[in-house]
């Protein structure tokens, strides 16, 4: 037993303890800056989407017609902005407020397609164009179908 | 100029929510993980009749967040379940959705043949 000759520790405190008392003493700075910026970003690129939804609404679409082609909007020009470098620039200081709106699921497509181009256009860019895109389309796709089956045993 | 201040902030808010999933996990927890998070919550929200309401106050602010996209399908699957059965709740999602994908894997495609890599 080696540990013997060394002294006791002078505060009773575990391992365990020690590293909740250093995670409540290390100041987060960080993480209200970083929900300002994805506040801010976040909101401003609905805002902007809101702003397309009233103008295809007052050109005579529906509803649901001005949503998805705002939508559709967004998703072009998060592609457009990924290929062209500035995307990732924006999503390093905005964080979720890059990443979660549907301009941040194109980025997702757009990335691992284009960092894999030089695989081809079948299992480079094809394949990874589906690296994030697949699973989000896996659960979403299946939480529909658990939701369409639920409401029609409920309501047949 | 109505709805866009609770667009924003609607959108602003539920982005907030997805910056804390992302501070507050480890960080094997990535931004795949939050974006499969967020649109398999809109998605149950959606089906327990909570996202509508969120989508009347926020309107984009709502449906452009990913949870929004979870919404979609839900609710297309849900509607089209009650049209035509269980065949509608197969394929109702990605009817609703059709337009969303269809842009990311063509606009994706498209980007990424046009541009290429940094560095």
């Amino acid at each position: 037993m080696g540990n013997q000759n060394l002294r006791p520790p002078t505060i009773a405190v575990t391992p365990e303890e020690y590293s909740q008392m250093s995670m409540k003493a290390t100041p987060k700075p960080t993480m209200v800056k970083n929900m300002i910026w994805a506040f801010g970003v976040g909101g401003l690129i609905c805002a902007f989407a809101q702003i397309m939804i009233n103008v295809f609404r007052h050109m005579g679409l529906s509803a649901k017609e001005a949503s998805s082609t705002a939508t559709a909007v967004v998703i072009f020009l998060g592609a457009l902005f990924t290929g062209l470098g500035v995307y990732d620039e924006i999503a390093k200081r905005a964080g979720a407020g890059a990443i979660v709106p549907v301009s941040g699921f194109a980025n997702s497509i757009v990335a691992p397609a284009l960092e894999f181009k030089r695989e081809g256009f079948v299992t480079g860019m094809g394949a990874r164009l589906f690296t994030v895109a697949g699973p989000v389309l896996v659960f979403g796709i299946a939480t529909s179908i658990a939701a369409g089956c639920v409401y029609y045993f409920l309501h047949r | 100029m109505e709805m866009v201040i609770p667009a924003f902030i609607v959108g602003g808010v539920i982005c907030v929510i997805g910056q804390l999933v992302m501070d507050l996990t480890k960080p094997s927890f990535t931004p795949a993980h939050t974006l499969v998070a967020f649109v398999t919550v809109g998605g149950v929200l959606g089906a327990l009749g909570l996202y509508k309401p969120l989508i009347e106050l926020g309107g984009a602010g709502a449906t452009i967040p990913l949870s929004g996209f979870g919404y979609t399908l839900a609710n297309g699957a849900m509607e089209a379940a009650g049209t035509r059965g269980l065949l509608g709740a197969l394929s109702g999602g990605l009817e609703a959705a059709a337009v969303g994908i269809a842009a990311a894997v063509l606009f994706g495609y498209l980007v990424a043949l046009t541009f290429n890599p940094k560095g």
